[in-house]
């Protein structure tokens, strides 16, 4: 048993000199919202009501356990035939105690909280739709500003990271490509929307979290008060991928916001201009955007998963003809696949532009050991065509 | 050695069959997974699963074999029961038993029903009026009206394009559903009358209250049998029609399926009376199917209620 | 006639079959109670090796072992399996064993029903685990890869392991509703001449109250499961908007059953504490009608405050309000059951043998559990708690605290009387000061990892986490290997070992300690009377 002893005691210690990392916290994270800040609140003062309720059971039980001993000769009283009406009025003081903490002490600054929670229109400056689907989060300004900016929000942190070949980041998991922005100060209203199963947005700083239904549109909101740059995970198991769904978002003052904003709808509609591209730009291209989007179910090397994920190396329809005599692209082909999905297989014509559709069917056609005989190629402009 | 007899309980000797029906559930259950994995279509109708759908085969017998073992020992089971009952091994006290547990088992399917009637109320009352409420600029489901009974607003799920078919009609309330309704409340009336002839000692009356009780019962079954086959060939009403189909079937289904049960145990009785079994003062077989029967009556009325007529 | 009543088995009964075909077909509450035991034990075990599994892929960054969707399926079969096929056999186990004996009846009231349900158990079990062999062969992508809640979408997505789990789970349930029904009607239909409800010993009246939950929320699972089943391979749309279902639905479906569960596991343990208690303290169990009438409103509320577990769902505030305030509302039955429990100890005259010791460490580490669910309650700061690591440490203070160590406090307890032989007691003082401490230093640090942001659920972590979860590792390794001396006191025990008297414990109250150690193969060929 002295064994044990130590093993408790080295376990302690180790416990102890864990405050080494910086952005660990012993509590929630430091609070960036008003709704974040609530919630420590809350949370702060019934912990240390529960606190306080255990220790003072705990100490009542040590004080019996060590007095009222068998071994040192202690005898038991004689509980008088129990009264039943005694043993029912002392039972309630500790029901009194309860109650008193359950509905008032706890109880009301809860539904305070719960009602600020809850109210997600007023006074909010701005609505953005949060899209969640396997496995990465998709953005959408819907008013203001940045109306009409709408993007994809991936997970950056390279696949070597994750089987230990190389050394991790610092923001491990927990980095993506393109973040949401956010200006400070300003009540955002979030409309949150799955296209696949459950999903759950959460940024712990911001406090407030809720799961993305498909179908259903269900909303929360976030002001935060303090530039910088806040990391959050989806916290509803959605498959495979789902500890590799970070939420990152770069709080903003409201002119960079603004820069930010123009500079990205201008991107936005370049990306949307459909030109002639050439084989290697489009393979270049679709190289990124095959990682990117493609590799989590299909892997880099394009062996899939079978026989969940297929293939795409040597894959009848990453092979075959695209483009029926017609000209229109035909059913189940790889464009088909790739623009309205199956089953498992994403829809992607909401998620990828035109450009990128094209980049990355030709990459699968031409790289991954494929060598496609028939449309080796396919141009945005076809994509845009076969869109309508 | 009188009073002895009064208060023994009769605790039966060790037997094979429960055994043997886990086994049975075990094969029919994976055969019917290895089946429906083989042989499942997607909305399009092509097969959703190519790679696996040899199982489909294999997985049928499975089904098929772990039902016979079930099916045969349930009946062996039985047998034996039916056995110790008149060779009056169960008196007052084992009596209560059964009547207690078998209380217990008609509230366990009470719940069960409940389950779907919850379903039903949820999707009427909250989640399709949710779906066709939200703001025309954000909503996916542009022209939805809430609306009951409703298949839904369609659209794609998973990878599957589901759209509500325009030709849909709900089944109503008059017509088959309504013999239905006066078709079960005459068999609870004839069982009833056939349980005083039991009590009265009056064995005939007993035989024909049990046979046109389960006349009424096949009869019930039947219409029921031609209501989905309209459903399904006329009316555009398929277990796929979104929330009200769904519904719909499931809780008729699962109705349905009840009253067969129901109605073969009526006629287990129904031989066991005419062999003379039962006797004024012990019969408990008999009640336990009485009140089974009942407790389909009254679940049927809920669904007329609920699925038919609001 | 006296009053005495007699029992009597059938003559030809007591040559009963030996070997495997007696544990086949037996209608022996102890056989049944046994094998019952024995069945959790083995599964505990294997439910046990999976999240070692888990817990050494977290056991630092990266992925070491498995791939995500591995991962994912070991954490759902674990959870079923500790949940319904380690937890609740134990608990009936007992039941079968003690109940006849604590009542004073001949054997359960429908015998061969009960070993119906004990034997859908094993196929069950198959049915679990099933997935994990047929992948081997190529067949399917293994078990049901969405936790334990099996919530749509994901599952309509799932493969075959989902199908597999939804009938484990209808079995499962028919076992239960089985078991529960022989419960009742022993409880209602078999008491000894003399013992009304209100003498009935507290482990009576637990399993009383677990039956009548098991009966009203089993077949609403079995229903949301069903549902499941239809809308995966029959084109139903109970759980999908295209058809105006809803997949919160289902959520409200499956917490209607598995928060009653909950109480469902922790009903029998609460029953057979207070007697625990009062052996050794020496002393009469205090308040036992307010203990009575505690459970009763825990039975009651548990079935109205369900939705706590999806506040992050999104419902409309009044809904919020009421399921907070609701299942606030349980902490105060609770709050008397521990003060009762206490009061039991105070002034009592307290030797702390094994089972005493993991009785006292059950109710602080359970009070720890039940403590952090009132303040899971809230539903403003549970946006935080939702889903993260927080939760796991609540559930595992709950349910390996509250629940297994309570049955294992009851193992050592009754372990003398169904084998007639003392255990090791300086072994079972090791067992349990290993078992406690290297619990905690499992999950205390999971409470914290938690509170920082660690979603549960994930197969890999952000650095910030990792020297959390490297304690929690090591501490989950020393709690798995203590469990091998668990197995190894049962086993020796078995075995032989110092006689046990017919009273084992100098304080024991009950009926069961009238008979020898262990009682003869038919408990009471007389049934007691009591005054
Ligand atoms: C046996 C198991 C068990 C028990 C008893 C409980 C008991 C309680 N649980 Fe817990 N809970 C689970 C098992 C259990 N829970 C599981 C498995 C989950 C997660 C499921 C999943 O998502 O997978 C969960 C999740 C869960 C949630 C959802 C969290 C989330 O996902 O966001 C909530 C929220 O309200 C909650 C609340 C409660 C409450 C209020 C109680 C109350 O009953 C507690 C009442 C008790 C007290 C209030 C203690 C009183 C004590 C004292 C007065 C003194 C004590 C001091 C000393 C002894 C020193 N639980
Ligand atoms: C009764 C219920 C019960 C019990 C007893 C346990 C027991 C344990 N649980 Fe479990 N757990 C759940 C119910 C339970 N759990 C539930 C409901 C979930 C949620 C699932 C979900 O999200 O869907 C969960 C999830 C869960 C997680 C979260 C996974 C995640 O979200 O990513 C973790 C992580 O640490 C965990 C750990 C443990 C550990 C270390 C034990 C230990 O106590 C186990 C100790 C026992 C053994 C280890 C076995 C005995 C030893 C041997 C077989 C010998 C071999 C041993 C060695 C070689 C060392 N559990
Ligand atoms: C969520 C996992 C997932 C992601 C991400 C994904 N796929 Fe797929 N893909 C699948 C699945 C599953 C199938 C099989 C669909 C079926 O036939 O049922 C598939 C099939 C395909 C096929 C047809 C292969 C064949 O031979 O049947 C192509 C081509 C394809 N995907 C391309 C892509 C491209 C391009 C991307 C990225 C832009 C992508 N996939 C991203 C899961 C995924
Ligand atoms: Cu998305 Cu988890
Ligand atoms: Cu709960």
């Amino acid at each position: 048993m002295q064994g044990m002893k130590k093993l408790g005691v080295g376990a302690f210690a180790l416990f102890l000199s864990l405050s080494a990392r910086a952005d660990f916290t012993w509590n929630f994270p430091e609070p960036v919202t008003p709704m974040a800040l609530d919630t420590l609140h809350v949370h702060n003062k019934f912990m240390l009501i529960t606190a306080v309720i255990f220790v003072a059971v705990l100490a009542i039980m040590i004080y019996s356990i060590v007095t009222h001993r068998h071994s040192k000769g202690y005898k038991p009283v004689a509980d008088k035939a129990p009264s039943t009406a005694v043993e029912i009025f002392w039972t309630l003081i500790p029901f009194a105690i309860l109650l008193l903490i359950d509905f008032v002490i706890m109880g009301i600054p809860a539904y305070h909280s719960v009602v600020m929670m809850e109210d997600t229109r007023d006074q909010s400056t701005m609505v953005i739709k949060i899209t969640g689907s396997q496995w990465r989060w998709q953005y959408e300004y819907l008013d203001g500003d940045a109306k009409g900016i709408k993007f994809v929000s991936n997970l950056a942190t390279s696949n070597d990271q994750m089987h230990n070949e190389a050394d991790k980041g610092e923001h491990y998991l927990l980095e993506v490509d393109n973040p949401l922005v956010l200006p400070v100060g300003e009540k955002v209203r979030i409309l949150m929307t799955a296209s696949d199963v459950l999903h759950n947005w959460w940024v712990p700083q911001f406090g407030s979290s809720r799961v993305a239904v498909p179908g259903f549109i269900r909303e929360t909101w976030v002001q935060v008060e303090k530039a910088g740059v806040y990391r959050g995970q989806c916290k509803e198991l959605c498959g495979k991928g789902h500890g590799y769904m970070p939420v990152v978002v770069n709080a903003v003052s409201k002119e960079e916001f603004a820069q930010w904003a123009n500079k990205k709808q201008d991107e936005q509609k370049a990306a949307n201009d459909v030109k002639e591209m050439t084989k290697d730009e489009l393979v270049a291209q679709g190289k990124v955007v095959y990682e990117k989007n493609c590799a989590v179910c299909h892997q880099v090397t394009g062996a899939g998963l079978p026989p969940a994920f297929p293939a795409l190396t040597g894959s009848k329809i990453a092979t075959g003809p695209i483009f029926g005599a017609d000209g229109k692209y035909q059913k189940d082909s790889h464009l088909d696949r790739v623009l309205n999905g199956k089953g498992v297989m994403p829809a992607w014509k909401a998620t990828l532009n035109d450009t990128e559709i094209a980049a990355v069917i030709t990459y699968e056609r031409n790289a991954l050991g494929n060598t496609a005989a028939v449309d080796a190629l396919v141009q945005p402009a076809q994509v845009k065509a076969a869109r309508e | 050695m009188a009073s002895h007899s009064e208060n023994h309980y009769f605790v039966p000797h060790g037997s094979i069959y429960p055994a043997l029906i886990s086994v049975g559930l075990l094969s029919m259950a994976s055969g019917f997974v290895f089946n429906v994995t083989g042989s499942d279509t997607r909305l399009d109708g092509s097969i959703k699963n190519p790679a696996l759908s040899y199982l489909a085969t294999p997985g049928k017998y499975m089904m098929y074999l772990g039902l016979a073992i079930i099916l045969t020992m349930m009946f062996k089971w039985l047998s034996t029961v039916v056995t110790e009952s008149i060779t009056g091994q169960y008196k007052k006290w084992e009596d209560k038993s059964f009547r207690i547990g078998m209380i217990v088992f008609i509230c366990s399917e009470v719940a069960f029903f409940a389950a779907f009637f919850g379903a039903l109320f949820y999707m009427r009352v909250l989640s399709v009026p949710d779906l066709a409420s939200y703001a025309p600029d954000i909503t996916p489901y542009k022209d939805f009206l809430s609306a009951w009974p409703s298949q839904g607003p369609g659209g794609t799920v998973l990878g599957e394009a589901y759209k509500p078919n325009p030709e849909f009609h709900p089944m109503s309330w008059s017509g088959l559903p309504l013999i239905n309704t006066l078709l079960l409340l005459s068999s609870g009336a004839t069982i009833t009358w056939a349980h005083w002839g039991l009590i009265k000692n009056n064995r005939k009356q007993l035989i024909i209250g049990l046979f046109l009780t389960i006349a009424l019962g096949v009869t019930f079954l039947c219409c029921q049998a031609a209501e989905y086959h309209h459903a399904y060939t006329e009316m555009g009403l398929t277990l796929k029609s979104g929330a009200y189909g769904a519904t719909f079937f499931m809780l008729t289904g699962f109705h349905g399926f009840h009253v067969t049960i129901g109605t073969l145990m009526l006629i287990v009785i129904w031989l066991r009376s005419i062999k003379g079994h039962f006797t004024p003062e012990h019969h408990f077989g008999f009640e336990g199917v009485a009140w089974y029967w009942h407790f389909v009556d009254v679940v049927w009325l809920g669904l007329y209620i609920f699925v038919y007529m609001l | 006639m006296s009053t005495t009543t007699v029992a009597h088995h059938d003559e030809h009964h007591d040559d009963h079959p030996t070997g495997i075909m007696r544990w086949l077909t037996t209608t022996n509450h102890k056989d049944i109670g046994t094998m019952y035991l024995t069945f959790s034990l083995v599964m505990f075990l294997v439910g046990g090796s999976m999240i070692l599994g888990i817990r050494a892929e977290l056991f630092k960054p990266g992925l070491q072992l498995m791939n995500p969707e591995f991962f994912n399926q070991l954490i759902g079969v674990h959870a079923l399996i500790m949940i319904f096929a380690a937890l609740m056999p134990a608990a009936t186990g007992f039941a079968n064993w003690m109940l006849p004996l604590q009542i004073g009846a001949p054997d359960m009231a429908l015998p061969r029903l009960n070993n119906w349900g004990f034997w859908i158990l094993p196929p069950s079990a198959i049915l679990l685990t099933l997935p994990f062999t047929l992948a081997l062969f190529g067949v399917g992508d293994g078990a049901l890869a969405t936790g334990w809640t099996f919530y749509p979408p994901l599952s309509v997505q799932g493969g075959i392991g989902v199908d597999f789990a939804i009938f484990a789970v209808h079995l499962l349930g028919i076992s239960s509703v089985l078991g529960s029904i022989n419960i009742i009607v022993t409880i209602y239909n078999m008491r000894a001449p003399g013992m009304t409800l209100m003498k009935m010993p507290m482990f009576a009246w637990g399993w009383l109250i677990t039956a009548f939950l098991l009966i009203a929320t089993i077949p609403v699972l079995a229903g949301a499961v069903t549902m499941l089943l239809t809308d995966r391979h029959f084109g139903t749309h109970f759980f999908d908007a295209a058809g105006g279902g809803d997949p919160i639905m289902f959520q409200h479906l499956f917490w209607f059953f598995g928060h009653p569960e909950v109480y469902i596991l922790l009903l029998p343990v609460w029953g057979f504490i207070p007697q625990i208690l009062q052996t050794f303290s020496r002393k009469p169990m205090y308040g036992y009608k307010a203990q009575v009438y505690s459970l009763w409103s825990i039975g009651a509320l548990a079935v109205v405050v369900w939705a706590h577990h999806f506040f992050t769902a999104g419902m409309p505030v009044p809904a919020l309000l009421y399921f907070m305030y609701s299942t606030m509302a349980i902490s105060l039955p609770l709050a008397v059951l521990f003060y009762c429990w206490i009061r039991t100890m105070w002034k009592g005259s307290m030797s702390f043998e094994t089972p005493m010791l993991f009785t006292v460490g059950w109710i602080i580490l359970f009070g720890i559990g039940g403590l952090t669910g009132l303040v899971l309650a809230d539903v403003a700061a549970d946006a935080q708690y939702h889903n993260s690591y927080f939760v796991v440490a609540h559930f595992h203070y709950t349910l390996f605290a509250g629940g297994i160590m309570g049955i294992m406090a009851g193992v050592y307890y009754w372990l003398p009387k169904m084998t007639g032989h003392m255990y090791n007691e300086k072994l079972g003082k090791t067992h349990f000061w290993l078992t406690a401490i290297s619990f905690n230093v499992t999950f205390i640090p999971q409470f914290f990892v938690g509170l920082a942001g660690m979603p549960r659920r994930i197969p890999d972590y952000a650095l910030q986490f990792a020297e959390f979860n490297m304690i929690s590792t090591v501490g989950a390794f020393v709690l798995g290997l203590s469990q091998l001396l668990f197995v190894y006191i049962i086993l020796s025990c078995v075995k032989g070992g110092k006689k046990a008297t017919d009273n084992v414990w100098e304080g024991a109250q009950g009926l069961e300690w009238t008979l020898p150690s262990p009682p003869p193969y038919h408990s009471f060929t007389e049934q007691p009377v009591v005054k």
